[in-house]
């Protein structure tokens, strides 16, 4: 038995992520990481992972992989139709598959990215101390790029028996067309016009086409600048909102660059660039301002939350052995009846 | 020019800006590195991550062990305790270039604009001294200043699809390398054999902000013979250290 998986589909753009490539941004290397940090975690979670463990993240549909070894996996994000073989599963809780089996992931009805935990992990080695691939300068992950129909992709030797867990389901994310994003303003706000802040933080804002990995393009009425767009080259935060001279917006994302010279108006809270990032194109945004204090206890609050927020599937009721027969393994559930 | 006190600016939360300046100048360089080397002794700050740039560092940082007000005070105190002018050590690197031919193709461009002969632009280029004040854009691309304004060339019309790593070239008053292929709009002057970025290296980048850079004349031979020793993993780039009064 090969622990190993096998991509019989690429979908249209299937990524390994882990948190992020850290601690080289002063040498110009990109973070990467998986674009919903939320999904990613619980992901993991649902496996019996560390939070930061690598995953693969697919973005819209088509993924096919088959398993060429038993394991347990989770798959969170977007609202995909998964299937295993023929039978749709879940979504946001752990699931036994078997050697041989084929998991087919198909168009969200909405949200963009899945995330496909392994509890063996994906074993490719760290490169600068990430699994992440970032697919500009073609470092990690699977050879530096986007895992195609073909590949064979180890993983771990030791696989751990399911945790039996899900995300408990008021806490799992509901993606729609139109929401609020919660900022803070900075670094460079003082850049821009109190009239173009104020368009900013009042007007409607529309995800374009133009829109991948690197950042998202807004599109909505005109943010001034006092006089121009440019600053001296300076940092990119995660989340931050920069404004070139065409005065529309771009939210940088995971793959962005380090610096910058274009000012930026304000910067989204962790859980926002989240939910921002299942966002499809065509959708509103509008944004809304936290205090720095506000936003760093909302940081806090939802870290905690995340780390309470799995549940068991296994019913109280309910008793699953293992037993072996004439060498052959056999699950058996036992229920009490009422 | 350099703010008597540096100026904080929110970004988001988990990092703020403190900028020492608003304009790139080597005095305001070693304020910026002499603060980070302060920083990075001192683990109670619970920063993750320090990047510098022209005339700021942004502080990185984990919010469940700090806050903003917290990192704030204690950064300001260790502004306050900077000597007012720190001599900093700096490291001095050469980057031996092929000049010309396929490996510089704008060369010819270049001399034409500036109204000099290829080999006084060759000249002049490798006679600067060159001050890294950061590194972005890709991984390992040095943000140079120091070019002579003699040899100054704007970027091309149509910019390059492809620019294989290692190019060295002219954009306005700035010169550069391309540590990794990347498409480019920048006139190509020469090659350098070194590897400015490499992933599975223990020391990825070549380049950090800080260093004085010299480019040194090869022939192809010398190119060929320096990729060979590179390849090999036994080309050790000239690398020495400074003290800056």
């Amino acid at each position: 038995m090969k622990h190993e998986i096998y991509i019989l589909h690429g979908g249209l753009l299937s990524t390994i992520q882990d948190r992020g490539r850290f601690g080289f941004m002063k040498v110009g290397v990109s973070p990467a990481g998986a674009m919903d940090l939320f999904s990613l975690s619980i992901a993991n979670l649902l496996v019996g992972n560390n939070l930061g463990e690598a995953v693969l993240e697919t973005m819209y549909a088509g993924v096919q992989i088959e398993f060429g070894c038993d394991e347990t996996i989770a798959i969170t994000g977007a609202s995909s139709a998964a299937y295993i073989n023929e039978s749709e599963v879940p979504l946001w809780q752990s699931l036994e598959v078997k050697k041989g089996d084929v998991l087919h992931i198909k168009s969200p009805s909405t949200g963009i990215f899945n995330y496909i935990a392994f509890s063996r992990g994906i074993a490719i080695p760290k490169i600068m101390g990430s699994k992440s691939t970032h697919l500009r300068s073609g470092i990690g992950g699977w050879k530096g790029r986007a895992i195609q129909a073909g590949d064979a992709i180890p993983l771990g030797e030791k696989m751990k028996s399911s945790p039996d867990l899900m995300l408990r389901k008021e806490k799992r994310p509901v993606y729609t067309k139109e929401k609020t994003l919660r900022v803070v303003l900075g670094p460079q706000d003082d850049h821009f016009t109190e009239e173009g802040v104020q368009t900013f933080l009042r007007s409607p804002y529309t995800i374009t086409a133009q829109s991948d990995r690197m950042g998202y393009r807004l599109e909505g009425p005109p943010i001034t600048h006092k006089t121009s767009a440019d600053v001296i080259s300076d940092g990119s935060a995660h989340g931050s909102i920069q404004v070139p001279g065409s005065a529309q917006p771009i939210v940088l994302l995971s793959d962005r660059g380090t610096t910058g010279g274009y000012a930026k108006i304000a910067t989204l809270i962790a859980e926002d660039i989240c939910t921002l990032s299942q966002m499809t194109p065509g959708s509103t945004v509008f944004f809304t301002t936290v205090t720095e204090q506000e936003a760093n206890r909302l940081f806090r609050q939802f870290i905690t939350e995340t780390e309470k927020s799995l549940t068991s599937i296994r019913d109280p009721k309910q008793k699953q052995l293992v037993i072996t027969v004439a060498g052959k393994e056999y699950s058996i559930k036992i229920k009490k009846l009422d | 020019m350099l703010y008597s006190q540096a100026v904080f600016r929110t970004a988001g939360d988990r990092s703020i800006v403190m900028e020492f300046a608003n304009a790139i100048d080597p005095y305001v360089l070693s304020k910026i590195r002499s603060m980070a080397a302060a920083v990075e002794d001192q683990p109670d700050l619970f920063i993750e991550e320090i990047l510098p740039t022209y005339c700021s560092l942004q502080f990185f940082f984990c919010p469940l062990l700090t806050t903003p007000d917290v990192l704030r005070n204690k950064l300001r105190e260790i502004e306050k305790s900077l000597p007012p002018s720190s001599s900093v050590r700096h490291r001095r690197v050469e980057i031996p270039i092929l000049y010309g031919g396929d490996a510089g193709a704008d060369l010819p461009f270049v001399a034409k604009h500036n109204g000099l002969s290829q080999k006084e632009v060759i000249d002049i280029h490798s006679h600067g001294d060159y001050l890294v004040y950061m590194l972005g854009f890709t991984p390992g691309f040095a943000y140079m200043g120091g070019m002579d304004k003699r040899i100054s060339t704007p970027r091309l019309m149509q910019p390059r699809i492809k620019i294989p790593a290692g190019s060295c070239g002219i954009a306005g008053d700035q010169t550069g390398i391309y540590p990794i292929d990347s498409p480019g709009g920048w006139q190509l002057i020469g090659k350098t054999p070194l590897k400015l970025f490499d992933p599975f290296s223990d020391h990825p980048v070549l380049l950090q902000a800080g260093d004085k850079i010299c480019f040194v004349p090869i022939d192809e031979d010398e190119f060929h013979h320096i990729i060979h020793l590179t390849e090999a993993g036994i080309y050790i780039p000239s690398i020495s250290e400074e003290q800056t009064p």
